[in-house]
């Protein structure tokens, strides 16, 4: 973190309130988010317990597990997130837009432009913390190799239909929010923390409620009164106001609630097992109706909050306008959706385990392209990021002092016009650097000449002035012309493609990949699933 | 890093000031008793305790109240910040099962994990004894025995010491097992996942560095036995993918070990935490009125950092007094050092307006840059927004 973004903390402590990191959006949001806020079972990995969902704040569909350890309720509570997911999923598909793309044919070499299908939208999947961002890639890893009765009749245990492909959905929402600057899969926190700074650290900032009282409090309530309220804060049964937003549950809420609860379900569903009679099975069906709603009440208990909150987060993230090149990022999101729908109407299988080599040296090249692409791109947008960078002597700010034409010795002349700059900023600069400035989204470079005595700066426009020897209208920057400059690139350069999985040389490609692909994970009795 | 360091593996660790005397060291264990509370049990240094000094090894609160073995989590709670740690009965019945299952079949299953398929006889020595000095005594004996014995054994939690700061703390494993060369190698049984072969980097980390502070525990047993070798990689058994059927990786501890080993070495004794207290200072929960813990507690300098709220029951306590002083840590040891000798909130706010502060001193003079630009680009934000 800079100085900038210390400093904005302290103006935060200082005002008892949280104050802005960013004055525009850095993160696509679309209109109809989905969001996700799952709960799990303590000390069981991918046992989930429950969640809220959907995209409608005042209508999230509950689901719950009343029994986290029973296989089937499990799987029960999978196909129902799968049937609320897929079909949001697969609204997203059908519209296209077609995209011409350069294509060079493997046999020959020839280059051609061929049209492909872009989905003009993509789902968005919000869940509240990085921990669920985390979860749903565990639940990812859970679901995909499972097999269903119709891919495998012999399965001990067969998933419901949809489940697996629920898997390799959320696998690949799970490695895309990787990505730096992806918008596919958010967390709210994440979302909040980018665009306001707390009067606390970053650790605390992780918790969505506390992080909400430093943004949005309720009347004048200084941030740190409202954060510890959030954070500690109990009822007279020992239960915390605002739960935690998940994955994890509160212990005390575990010992003193739920364990009890599902403890009575578990005794009427052997009660219902026992019943000997007509009448006695239908009253004790009737217990475990009344359990099983015990258990859903108090595990929408703990999720709503947070499902609030999460809406509570976008609605502020919403009155930022979107900053002018988070579409651009957003298209990168589309292709990587587009992608992953078309492997899986080709029939490709679910995502192994592991990367091979190749993937993942292409994936590692990708994320960190990505990253110095947002970099550019949130300081293009956004001068309070600028400001960061000016600050660290990246860029600099400057007046157009003075213009003066000059060519290239060349046979035909080119422009290359001097200009010089004042600035207070103190960029680190040496002759011959690159500087870039924004000329209509693209970037404009110049190099630096020399530094006048007065501390102004000389530089030499050097590129989109055109083919003509006077340079084009309105490429050269006029005197008193107020202009950013960055000392890093718009487009950050990215090595040599690398090739294609073929005709990568052994010693590059890591293992031979098994041709008969992922098997599931053993079902043991001692799993308990 | 010192080549002494490293180079007598199992000596005690080695201090500059005078080494104690047994008078001296009585004094000590009777001051931090005294401290405690007279009628009060010493808590054992547990994994939360370990952890929290790897977090802040240099903080004299922690150090002192560990080392008397007084209960922060009540010390806490009657301070009016209860601590927010807890286990679910959820996880605690699942790790207990999970850890009966790893040492089922007296001890086979976890040699399984070690590799080991056909063990032969495998000693699991009793090691219960009455009080925690008896059951050390038990523990080192065992750990004699199975040595000299040459087959395979498996200690089920058994209780070592460890010097702390001047006082000694108990320890307690999951398990150590010695093989038949008479190598002793810490077991750590943890129930978070191992999904893939991989498992959170976090929780390794911290298991790691428990697991390091077993390992140096043990080393002190192992310099008085013949034969005798502690293992500078550690057994991590962990729940495979989404099951309850153990799967293990070995871990190396080498640079945990000597990183705790070093911060061992720096910490400030606790008899001189101690000495520097004035008399009838008590940490005694059930005894003492809250004003008088709350005086006890502020008589010991604490350095909090936001790192303390998962890790020391007294985070939430210390940090409602740093930012009472309106300390920078709270916001991060970060930002500590990029604001020279500017400590407090205030000091750096009125800094950066320029209404105190040396120009000259360059974090003052980055601090008065950092606010124009921001402001700039704030103001430049709200006129564009109002065009």
């Amino acid at each position: 973190m800079s100085l900038i973004a210390h400093l904005a903390r302290m103006e935060a402590v200082e005002a008892g309130r949280a104050q802005p990191l960013a004055t525009v959006r850095h993160r696509h949001l679309s209109a109809r988010p989905l969001v996700l806020v799952p709960l799990t079972t303590a000390g069981e990995a991918g046992a989930p317990l429950g969640a809220l969902v959907g995209t409608d704040p005042e209508e999230p569909r509950l689901l719950v597990v009343p029994q986290p350890r029973d296989r089937e309720l499990r799987f029960a509570f999978l196909a129902e997130l799968a049937e609320e997911v897929l079909p949001y999923v697969d609204g997203h598909t059908e519209a296209v837009e077609l995209v011409e793309k350069n294509r060079t044919d493997p046999e020959t070499g020839t280059k051609s432009r061929v049209e492909v299908e872009l989905c003009a939208d993509a789902p968005q999947l919000i869940v509240p913390s990085r921990a669920g961002i985390e979860y749903v890639r565990l639940l990812g890893r859970s679901t995909r190799f499972r097999r269903t009765a119709e891919q495998d009749p012999d399965t001990p245990y067969p998933a419901p239909p949809r489940v697996p492909l629920l898997g390799r959905w959320l696998t690949h929402y799970g490695e895309r929010a990787r990505v730096p600057g992806s918008s596919l899969l958010l967390a709210a926190t994440d979302l909040l923390n980018r665009h306001w700074a707390t009067g606390q650290s970053s650790l605390e900032d992780q918790h969505l409620g506390a992080l909400l009282a430093w943004i949005d409090p309720a009347g004048d309530e200084p941030g740190a009164v409202g954060a510890h309220r959030a954070e500690l804060g109990r009822d007279e049964r020992g239960q915390l106001l605002c739960p935690p937003a998940g994955p994890a549950t509160d212990p005390a809420f575990d010992n003193q609630l739920l364990a009890p609860a599902i403890e009575a379900y578990d005794r009427a569903r052997q009660a219902v097992g026992a019943a000997e009679d007509g009448e006695a099975a239908e009253a004790a069906l009737a217990g475990l109706h009344r359990a099983e709603r015990e258990v859903r009440r108090l595990v929408a208990s703990q999720l709503k909050p947070a499902w609030d909150a999460v809406w509570r987060a976008l609605g502020l993230l919403r009155e930022l306008p979107e900053g002018a090149r988070v579409a651009d990022r957003w298209t990168r999101d589309r292709w990587s959706f587009t992608a992953h729908r078309d492997r899986i109407a080709a029939g490709e299988p679910p995502q192994p385990r592991r990367d091979d080599a190749v993937t993942a040296a292409a994936k590692l090249a990708a994320r960190e392209q990505a990253q110095g692409q947002l970099d550019a791109q949130e300081a293009l947008d956004d001068p309070l990021v600028l400001a960061g960078r000016r600050l660290s002597g990246e860029a600099f700010t400057g007046e157009v002092a003075e213009v003066l034409m000059a060519w290239t010795e060349s046979r035909r002349p080119a422009p290359r016009p001097l200009l010089t700059v004042r600035t207070e900023d103190r960029p680190h600069l040496d002759a011959g650097v690159r500087v870039y400035r924004s000329l209509g989204g693209k970037p404009q470079a110049a190099e630096f000449v020399a530094r006048e005595e007065d501390g102004s700066l000389v530089l030499r426009l050097l590129d989109r002035m055109g083919r003509a020897k006077e340079p084009a209208e309105g490429t050269v920057p006029e005197k008193g012309e107020r202009i950013a400059w960055t000392l890093f690139e718009h487009d950050t350069r990215v090595g040599p493609k690398l090739p294609d999985p073929e005709d990568t040389p052994w010693t590059h490609g890591g293992p031979p990949r098994s041709a008969e692909g992922e098997l599931p994970d053993a079902v043991t009795p001692e799993d308990l699933l | 890093m010192s080549a002494s360091l490293d180079a007598g593996g199992s000596r005690p660790p080695q201090t500059t000031d005078p080494v104690p005397t047994p008078a001296s060291r009585r004094r000590t264990r009777e001051r931090l008793a005294e401290l405690r509370g007279p009628a009060v049990p010493p808590r054992p240094l547990d994994a939360r305790a370990l952890a929290a000094l790897a977090a802040n090894p240099g903080c004299r609160r922690r150090a002192l109240l560990d080392g008397a073995g007084v209960d922060k989590g009540a010390l806490a709670a009657r301070l009016g910040s209860p601590a927010p740690f807890g286990q679910s009965q959820f996880a605690i019945v699942r790790g207990n099962s999970f850890e009966a299952k790893v040492k089922a079949d007296g001890g086979r299953e976890l040699l399984r994990l070690f590799g080991v398929e056909d063990p032969g006889a495998v000693s699991v020595p009793d090691l219960s004894a009455s009080g925690p000095e008896g059951r050390t005594a038990r523990t080192a004996l065992a750990l004699r025995e199975a040595t000299a014995a040459g087959g395979w054994t498996l200690l089920d939690h058994p209780l070592l010491t460890l010097e702390v700061a001047g006082s000694p703390v108990h320890l307690e494993p999951d398990a150590v097992v010695v093989d038949p060369a008479g190598r002793w190698t810490v077991v750590e049984i943890k129930s978070f996942p191992m999904v893939d072969g991989a498992a959170d980097a976090a929780k390794v980390g911290a298991a790691a560095r428990q697991a390091a502070v077993y390992v140096l525990a043990l080393e002190r047993v192992a310099a008085l036995t013949d034969g005798a070798e502690v293992g500078h990689a550690v057994l991590l058994v962990c729940p495979k993918d989404f099951s309850n059927l153990p799967t293990a990786s070995v871990v190396d501890v080498r640079k945990q070990r000597a990183v705790t080993r070093r911060q061992l070495e720096r910490l400030t004794r606790i008899e001189e935490i101690a000495e520097a207290l004035p008399e009838g200072l008590s940490f005694d929960v059930r005894e003492c009125s809250a004003e008088r813990l709350e005086a006890a507690v502020e008589a010991v300098p604490h350095a909090y950092a936001p790192e303390c709220l998962a890790a020391c029951e007294m985070g939430f306590h210390c940090r409602s007094r740093a930012r009472e002083a309106d300390a920078v840590q709270t916001l991060g040891r970060a930002v500590r050092g990029e604001l020279g000798g500017l400590t407090t909130v205030g000091a750096v706010l009125g800094a950066a307006r320029g209404e105190h502060g040396d120009p000259e001193d360059p974090a003052v003079a980055a601090l008065r840059r950092a606010r124009a630009l921001r402001q700039e680009a704030l103001d430049e934000a709200g006129a564009a927004a109002c065009r």
